[in-house]
Parts: structure tokens; sequence; C-alpha cells
């Protein structure tokens, strides 16, 4: 079976001439169905614009981007609007909930868009809301829900589709530890229950939950091992 | 995905943000009105023009005197001009009353107005403008020849004058002179550039010993004995001022039927007209640039929600849509409200002005109004459907 995520040769340059940024210089990676992944790394080594470019969010200046073996940059847009609400769940770290919007409505938003019917994707969204157990607010607006309370709602939105990959960019960089841990353990059961979690972070502590800790440097993947055991 | 649920989210979207949603719909609201109403008041002041023209009757002649052109002479326009033009030589001319009019201050009491014309004539003068008398009476041939300062005045300097009063038997002061109010004329109304009621009338004698002096007339006004012999009537009064001015080439006079001052006048209120349609034009204009200026904040307001949008996987075209159905339910809403709001405002008469509707107004007011709030709606709306999402979601 072929890897769920696989990049080669990826770069990425924002702008161009004297001001060109290489965010990304030749990455590789892989990713197996099922895999845990904490991406590690120093700020503005690229992180993020690798998981943009994960979630269909962006597309890479050159290098080949296969998901579940095929090449994304065949993709026209209409077609990757269907992998990110099919394939892709995706967390923000700043949530990016669609403001004066319910939680509940903003769960059912990519049901809306996958054209699943009213009935039952009120069922679904109330689902996934009970899993990330705020079944008490679902008629909470984003800006009448605490930091953790709104990316509970983001992660019941992400899973809400049944994605094979969740990505998560920085999920607990806004919350304490008490949310921080809500928040990992939903990802944890996720994992547990098959799909792919590939998330960033810059501590230790939360990469411990992953199975694997990929470290980037400089837009390249530095190392790449076991986690607490570097290869 | 069904269009009904685009639809909703549209609907959602605009509930959402009342205030947003309500300015909008009240900035395409005023620039509608605005533009139905301006049009409105000038068609309704030309035709108030037209109207009060057409009121004086299709027999009429109005003579007047033309500046002296070089190398050719002027004979003013006389009493006895006025007096030869009846007679056995002109047998289709009824009457010619002699007309001199001047701006005249009148006083009563410590009350002063400025009376915009103060008209002297004979009691004729009456009858060819169509003037009727709402109180006391009119002034007759016998105070014409002795003199008399006696005088009537229209329905505006009545009210100016006389507030609260009843002018009849009243003595007003004209260039310190006292003339008796002998008669109050019924009121005609605005005719949108000048007030016909604000005018006074007093013998010809009077007026010119008082006021303008025994120059030239300013009008002589000529009435044929009916509106089919106008055109004999003109060739005769023609004949007989050419030989007392002894005219060979060009006149010194200038002779105006009704129809030539209707066509005139017509032309005035035309200008008016335009220059209304264009100020209605520089209002549609800006009406739009607010629309414009309202859509384009409200979308650029939204890219982020686009953004968010795109990342769980909206298509592009049903963003598209979204921010169709929310711009043209915006627009039509707005439009609507205007275009009601415009026809109410011209139910009421503004600035004395009876607002006369334009249906064509009403369209044109409507459909630029809304396809500008359509297309500016709509159209930032789809360049952000096609940013990439992290795109619209980091814009600023
Ligand atoms: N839209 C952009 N335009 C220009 N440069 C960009 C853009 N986005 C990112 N960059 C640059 O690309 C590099 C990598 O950015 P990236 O956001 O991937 O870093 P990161 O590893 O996620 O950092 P952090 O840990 O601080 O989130 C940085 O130098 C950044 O300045
Ligand atoms: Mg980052």
């Amino acid at each position: 079976m072929s890897p769920v995520i696989e990049v080669r040769d990826l770069r990425k340059t924002y702008g161009a001439g004297d001001t060109a940024v290489h965010a990304l210089r030749g990455l590789d990676l892989t990713v197996e169905q099922g895999e845990y992944i904490a991406i590690m790394g120093a700020s503005g080594s690229g992180k993020s614009t690798l998981l943009n470019i994960l979630g269909c969010l962006d597309v890479p200046t050159s290098g080949k981007y296969l998901l579940d073996g095929i090449d994304t940059g065949d993709f026209d847009e209409e077609q990757l609007s269907l992998l990110r609400n099919r394939k892709i769940g995706f967390v923000f770290q700043s949530f990016n909930l669609v403001p004066r919007t319910t939680a509940l409505a903003n769960v059912e938003l990519p049901l809306v868009y996958a054209g699943v019917r009213r009935a039952q994707r009120r069922e679904r969204a109330l689902a996934a809301l009970d899993l990330v157990g705020l079944t008490d607010r679902t008629h909470h607006r984003p800006n009448e829900l605490s930091g953790g309370q709104q990316q509970r709602v983001a992660i019941a939105r992400a899973l809400v589709t049944s994605p094979a990959i969740v990505l998560a960019d920085e999920p607990t960089g806004n919350l304490d530890t008490d949310s921080s841990r809500e928040v990992l353990g939903i990802l944890d059961r996720l994992n547990a229950s098959g799909r792919t979690v590939v998330l960033i972070t810059h501590e230790d502590s939360v990469a411990a939950h992953a199975m694997r800790t990929v470290r980037v440097v400089d837009g390249c993947v530095h190392s790449d091992g076991v986690a607490g055991v570097l290869v | 995905m069904r269009i009904f649920e685009i639809a909703a989210f549209a609907v959602r979207g605009l509930t959402a943000n009342k205030m947003r949603s309500g300015l909008t719909t009240l900035g395409i609201l005023i620039g509608v009105a605005s533009v139905i109403l301006l049009i409105a008041v000038g068609n309704g002041a030309s035709s108030a023009v037209q109207q009060s023209i057409a009121g004086l009757g299709t027999n009429i002649l109005t003579i007047s005197p033309l500046r002296a052109q070089p190398g050719s002479t002027v004979k003013p326009l006389t009493t006895a001009d006025a007096a030869a033009l009846v007679g056995p030589d002109s047998p289709d001319v009824k009457y010619a009353s002699p007309v001199v009019s001047a701006q005249a201050t009148a006083g009563y009491g410590t009350t002063s107005y400025a009376i915009s014309q103060f008209i002297g004539s004979d009691p004729r003068y009456f009858e060819t403008t169509n003037s009727a008398v709402a109180q006391g009476n009119l002034f007759s041939d016998n105070d014409v020849q002795q003199a008399r300062k006696v005088v009537v005045i229209g329905a505006t300097v009545a009210t100016q004058l006389f507030p609260g009063l009843d002018p009849i038997g009243k003595s007003m002061l004209v260039n310190n002179i006292p003339f008796t109010v002998i008669g109050v004329l019924a009121a005609k109304g605005s005719s949108g550039l000048q007030d016909a009621d604000d005018m006074a009338v007093a013998p010809l004698t009077t007026t010119q010993n008082a006021l303008t002096g025994y120059g030239s007339l300013t009008q002589i006004v000529v009435q044929a004995r009916s509106a089919d012999a106008l055109p004999n009537a003109q060739a005769q009064v023609t004949t007989i001022l050419n030989g007392r001015h002894k005219i060979t080439t060009t006149p010194d006079y200038r002779i105006l039927s009704q129809d030539q001052l209707l066509t005139a006048r017509t032309a005035t209120t035309e200008t008016f007209t335009v220059l209304l349609a264009s100020v209605a034009a520089i209002s549609l204009l800006v009406g739009g640039i607010g629309i414009t200026n309202i859509m384009l904040v409200t979308v650029t307001e939204r890219i982020r929600e686009i953004g968010i949008r795109k990342a769980v996987g909206a298509p592009r075209s049903s963003i598209l849509g979204q921010f169709l159905i929310e711009a043209t339910l915006l627009s039509l809403f707005g439009g609507a409200l205007g275009v009601a709001a415009g026809l109410i405002g011209s139910q009421f008469t503004i600035a004395g002005i009876k607002p006369v509707l334009v249906p064509s107004s009403v369209l044109l007011a409507f459909a630029v109004s809304a396809l500008i709030g359509l297309f500016f709606g709509s159209y930032p709306a789809s360049r952000a459907a096609k940013l990439r999402p992290i795109e619209a979601l980091r814009h600023e």
C-alpha cells in the first residue's frame, strides 16, 4: 500500500529576486497510513509552509506531493477543493472559525459543501461536538467561547468529514495546559481510531504524543525518527 | 451542494451583520431615491412653466422693443403706437394694451417688500393675461385716464405686505407715493422659475408717473379677434408699426406670438431639465461610488471568511454564488426601497414645485444602482474566490 503522504524535493519560494525567501529547499517526507507525526523546528524554518502545502491550502513552487499515491500537481482548483473537503482536516493555530456563526453551523460547514443532507449533517456535527466534549455549547458563537473551546470546535470541524489525514499547525499554541491536554487527548483518540495525524509543535511534551518526530531546519528535514530516539 | 444551501449562506451572511447590511441598503436607497426625485422636480418645473404659458391663450401677440443695432436708429414703443394698432387698418386686432414694468419696493407700515414685477397697463391687460380678481375690484379705463393711484396686487404681495390683514382699501407706499389697494388677484402659482403672484398692476399713467417715466413701453400686448385671426393681426400690426417707425429693412421691435413664446420657453425649460439631469447623473455617480465603496469594504472584510470556507472545501462556484446572491438581495432590496422613497417623496411639493415622475428615470436609477451593487458585490468576491485558501486567510 502506498504512503498517505509522499513529498519529493519540495520547494517553496516567496517573492522573487533579491527579496525572495526560500521557505522550503528540497524537502522529502513520507508519512504512512495511521502514523502520528510531530513536526518541530525553529521559528521560520518552514513548518507552516510545509503543512499548508500538505493541506492543499497552498501550492509548492516545485517538487511533487503525492496524496494517497496521486500527484496533487495534476489537480485543478475544483478537484483540490474536493480533496480539502473529503480527505483533509485542518486545524489552525488561530482557530479560523467563521465569525458570528454558531459552533454547530461551523462544524456543519464542511458537510454542507460535501452535499450531506440537513438531518444527517446535524447528526454528524452533533456527534463531532460530542467527541470534543462541547455538547452544551452548540449554539454559542465563536466570540462566546474560550480559546480552548474554539479550538475544540475547530477540531470537531476538521474531523466531522472523517478525513484520512488530520493536519494541525500548533493546535495548542494559544492554549493553557489544561486546554492543551484536552486537545491533545482528542488528537490521540483520533489517531487511535486509525487517522493519520500530523501536527506542528514547539514543545517536547506535545511531540511526546507522536510516534515520530520530524525536525525541519532551513526548509529541509534535518532528522527524522521515532519519538525520543533520533536516527 | 444545492443552490438552496448557498442561498441560505447568503441570507445568514446578511443577517449576521445587520448594521453592515442596513448601511449598504441605505446607501443604495439614497442613491436611487435622489435620482428619481431630482428628475421628477425638474420635470415638474418644466411642465408647470408650459402650463402657465398655455394658460395665456392662443390669440395674443407681444411686441417688445429691440436694442439699437450699429448704424440704425431705434424709436421707442409709445402709448401712441399702442393706440394706433387698433383701428380700421387692423380689423383683426381686438385690443392693444401698452405695458410698462419695473421692480419696485412697496411699504406698508413698518413692512416693506420688493415686488419683482410692478406693471402699468390698462384694464384689458387682465383679460389678456387670464388674471382673475379674488378680492375687491380691477381698475377701470377711467382710473387710467385720471391717473388714479390705485393698484391691484398679486397673492404673494398680499401675504408678504399685509400678513393677516385685509389689503383692500389699505394704502401702500411705492417710491414714497401712496397707492390704494383696490383688488387682489387670484393665485396662479409658481411656474418653477418665477413666482407669477409676485406682482402688482396699476394704471399705465400712474405707473409711468411714479416709476418708469414716459420713455419706451416695455411691451405692447395685442389681442387678436380669434386664434385663427392671429396671422392676419400680426401682418396688420407689422404694417402699421413699420409705417410709424419708418422701417425699411430690419425692424426695431420684435413680435412674438404665444406659440413662439411657448417654443422659446420650452427651450429654456429643456435647458433646465438637462441641467437637472446632469445633477441627477452626478448624484447617480456619487450614489454609485457610495454603493461601490460599501460593497468593496463588505467583501474585503470577509476575505478571511472566504479563506475559511475554501479551507474546508468550498468550491469556487459556491462562494461566488453566495456573494452574488448577497449582492443581489441587497441591491434589489435597497433599490426597491429607494424607488418607494422616490415615489413617496414625489407626492410632496418641493421648493414650490410639484414633482412629476419620469417613469424611465425610475427604471434608470433602479437598474444602475442594482447593477453597480451587483458588480461590486460579486466582482471582488470572485477575485477572492480565486485566491489560494492560505492567501485569503492571510488577507488583511
Ligand atoms: N506569505 C509569505 N510571504 C513571504 N514570506 C513568507 C510567507 N509565508 C512565510 N514566509 C517566510 O517563509 C519562511 C518560513 O515561514 P513558516 O511560516 O513556514 O515558518 P514556521 O516554521 O511555521 O515558523 P513558526 O514556528 O514561527 O510558525 C519564513 O522566513 C517566513 O518569513
Ligand atoms: Mg508556523
